[in-house]
């Protein structure tokens, strides 16, 4: 009778053990024509949709307009003021009650007033004035009001990116100091350049979506398709199981964060100002964690479905608390808690950092050990959790 | 070392408040096929999982191999073979590439790996079919490489758990030939089925029924021990002799066969063949040879026969009230 099992030492034979999972894994996905295109597929869609569609800089918002000034001062900052392309103005109305009505109507979202005493303003006004030095706070007033339906945030942080509108042209020279134009009554969110801060948290929100998708697939799909019975009848060890059924799948997140960078860059010009093996290290990072919650998530699920729903469970916190939607430094206490504890905020924090700010990963340490440590945590709980029994 | 293969003492398994293996006791040489009768949900499977360690008895002692269970189940899988009821290799690999990841997974090395696949595809004749998806094959096909399979690593115990529920009787005399090269190379078997042909194919069975061993030894044991006379009446309206005969406390079963009743009369019964006659209104009458089903259907007897008789037809897909995976 023949003897394979005395001639090769474990570690030899876990190797062989690994590279087999890994090999089947591998064979399985490329048969697997709509996994395959949905690798591709969800990057490049969500990345569009997001870019395109999700747009924070407003323009041309239809604003109200009362002038009683009605000066050549007030025509010319109402020129500067409608260049900006940020507002058309489309309605004018005779006294700011007329105008409030109009708000409240919801005729127009905002309305610019300009008092009647617009060039005594300017003349005090301290950017506008030559002789800066001699105005003291009282004189210090703004040279026109904004009035703005604080309902949409966006459209308030857009009118608040015009306060510091600049009176150069209006004076006939270059002014150096910048004290507000405009006072604006309601403000939400900074101006901010969307497309650049998106795309690097977009990265972290797809990474998660489909990381945990695959691997939460990947234990539950043995038991439901019935190769589990065979699989654990063979001497394979958990955590041989647990390394096999990752591996390929950090070469498809790498493909993905390739993807997402390279279109992002081609198409929305976002700079990649940190150095790219740091984003790779750190990408990595993020892949391993996601690919471990995901395995957590299939020694949990009974079935193929729960381990989707668990899947959505953890997707929703990840897009809404990571950072991604809203910044973590504004959310309650509690939402900070759960947002610590979700991979995909730390990897938001680095990515963010890296890509925007050209940080280090030494920078980034701290993000970068929690995400390491919760993969070792990880496999171990599932290759714990992982029994080679039926009951 | 125990010329025993399989060793076990009143193994019993519980699933909640239901038995599913009732207090089992078992001793298989080594070098034989031993087969479990038993219809559907009697236990079979769950015997075959204890006994391949994947489920822990709830009581009672199992040696495998000379090695106590559960505390030894990993180092026996190097040397058992587990071929499941359902098929469990990937539909969505070819022939190939199942068998090469099975035996890498026994850690053989690719030269060793090429040369036993290439040996399997030859021996149960899946060469032709090498890059087909096993999940387009056909029953006698998926057969043959999910017993290529479980023999890859040429373990000395094979467990095989109703491996011809889905194979047409040319494959399962082809399947049953490799059975006996296997047992003549010293490989044991124990195989679970509810064919009575295969049964009497084995060397030694053990009858089954609401997980308890009503019967075992060999077929030619069994059917000699039989507590019953076996008698066929041939003749007309035998629809109706049947429900009268089944009213009797002498017999024990009925079937009928074509144009043929089968009776099995009770041992204690003074003269049966007179008996008999005295009942059947001048049919003829004859006394045959007791058939492993005979055996069956005396030994599960105390329900209705005609449930508790399966015959080689009456095939079945799932063990209700078993657990599966």
């Amino acid at each position: 009778m023949f003897e394979y099992r005395v001639n090769s030492n474990p570690l030899i034979a876990t190797w062989r053990r690994v590279a087999a999972i890994v090999v089947k894994e591998i064979r399985q996905l490329a048969r697997d024509r709509m996994t395959f295109g949905m690798i591709v597929m969800i990057p490049l869609v969500q990345l569009l949709l997001f870019g395109y569609a999700i747009n924070t800089d407003v323009r041309h918002i239809p604003a109200g307009l009362v002038d009683l000034s009605q000066s050549s001062y007030s025509r010319e900052l109402i020129a500067m003021t409608e260049a900006s392309q940020t507002v058309d103005f489309v309605r004018v109305y005779a006294s700011a009650q007329e105008a409030e009505q109009a708000i409240i109507r919801g005729d127009v979202k905002a309305v610019l007033y300009l008092p009647a005493d617009l060039g005594q303003r300017l003349s005090v006004h301290p950017a506008f004035n030559r002789d800066s030095g001699h105005s003291n706070s009282q004189t210090l007033q703004p040279v026109g009001q904004w009035l703005v339906d604080g309902g949409d945030t966006v459209i308030a942080a857009s009118i608040r990116s015009l306060r510091q509108l600049p009176l150069d042209t209006l004076a006939g020279r270059a002014l150096k100091d910048n004290v507000p134009t405009f006072e604006v009554v309601q403000f939400f969110n900074p101006e901010q350049r969307s497309v650049v801060n998106i795309v690097p948290g977009l990265l972290a929100i797809i990474l998660t979506m489909t990381m945990i998708m695959f691997t939460s697939a990947a234990i539950v799909r043995e038991r439901e398709q019935g190769n589990m019975e065979f699989l654990i009848a063979t001497p394979v060890k958990p955590m041989e199981l647990m390394i096999g059924k990752i591996v390929p799948y950090v070469l498809v997140g790498l493909i993905q964060v390739g993807i997402i960078l390279g279109i992002g860059h081609l198409l929305f010009s976002v700079p990649v100002r940190g150095g790219l093996l740091t984003l790779l290290v750190a990408a990595l990072l993020f892949i391993f964690a996601s690919l471990t919650l995901g395995l957590v998530i299939s020694t949990i699920a009974k079935t193929q479905l729960q381990a989707m729903q668990m899947t959505v469970f953890i997707l929703m916190p990840s897009i809404l608390l990571s950072g991604f939607m809203f910044p973590y430094e504004a959310m309650p206490q509690l939402a900070q808690v759960i947002s610590e504890a979700l991979p995909a905020t730390h990897f938001m924090r680095m990515v963010r950092g890296i890509v925007l700010r050209d940080a280090l990963l030494w920078d980034l340490q701290r993000d970068a050990l929690w995400l390491a440590a919760f993969t070792l945590g990880g496999l171990a709980f599932a290759a714990l959790r992982f029994k080679k029994r039926l009951d | 070392m125990s010329d025993l293969a399989i060793n076990v003492l009143q193994m019993t398994r519980c699933f909640g408040k239901n038995i599913a293996v009732d207090h089992l006791d078992l001793q298989i040489p080594r070098g034989t096929i031993y087969g479990f009768l038993g219809p559907n949900g009697c236990g079979k499977s769950t015997s075959i999982r204890m006994l391949t360690g994947l489920l822990t008895p709830t009581s009672g002692e199992v040696e495998v191999l000379g090695q106590r269970l559960p505390q030894y189940a990993e180092a026996l899988r190097l040397r058992i073979g587990y071929m499941t009821q359902k098929f469990s290799l990937y539909d969505n690999l070819s022939i190939r590439e199942n068998l090469s990841f099975v035996a890498q997974i026994y850690g053989l090395n690719s030269r060793q790996s090429r040369e036993r696949v290439n040996e399997l595809l030859a021996l149960y004749a899946l060469d032709k079919r090498q890059t087909q998806l096993a999940g387009s094959l056909s029953g006698g096909q998926k057969q043959r490489l999910a017993l290529a399979a479980a023999t890859l690593h040429h373990p000395d115990l094979l467990f095989l758990d109703e491996p011809t529920s889905a194979v047409d009787p040319e494959n399962r005399r082809e399947f049953w030939e490799r059975l006996f090269d296997l047992c003549n190379a010293g490989t044991t078997i124990l195989v679970s089925t509810h064919y009575m042909d295969e049964a009497e194919r084995c060397h030694a069975l053990a009858i089954l029924e609401n997980g308890i061993k009503r019967a075992d030894g060999s077929p030619a044991e069994l059917m000699a021990t039989l507590g019953a006379h076996v008698l066929e009446v041939e003749g007309d309206d035998l629809r109706t002799l049947k429900s009268q005969l089944t009213q009797c406390p002498q017999v024990l079963s009925t079937a009928q066969l074509g144009t043929r009743l089968r009776v099995l009369v009770r041992d204690q019964t003074e003269q049966p063949q007179q008996w008999l006659q005295a009942q059947v209104n001048g049919r003829r009458i004859e006394a045959v040879r007791p058939s492993l089903e005979d055996v069956f259907v005396a030994c599960t007897g105390q329900h209705s026969v005609s449930s508790a008789t399966a015959r080689a037809a009456a095939g079945s897909d799932s063990e209700q009230g078993e657990r599966h995976v």
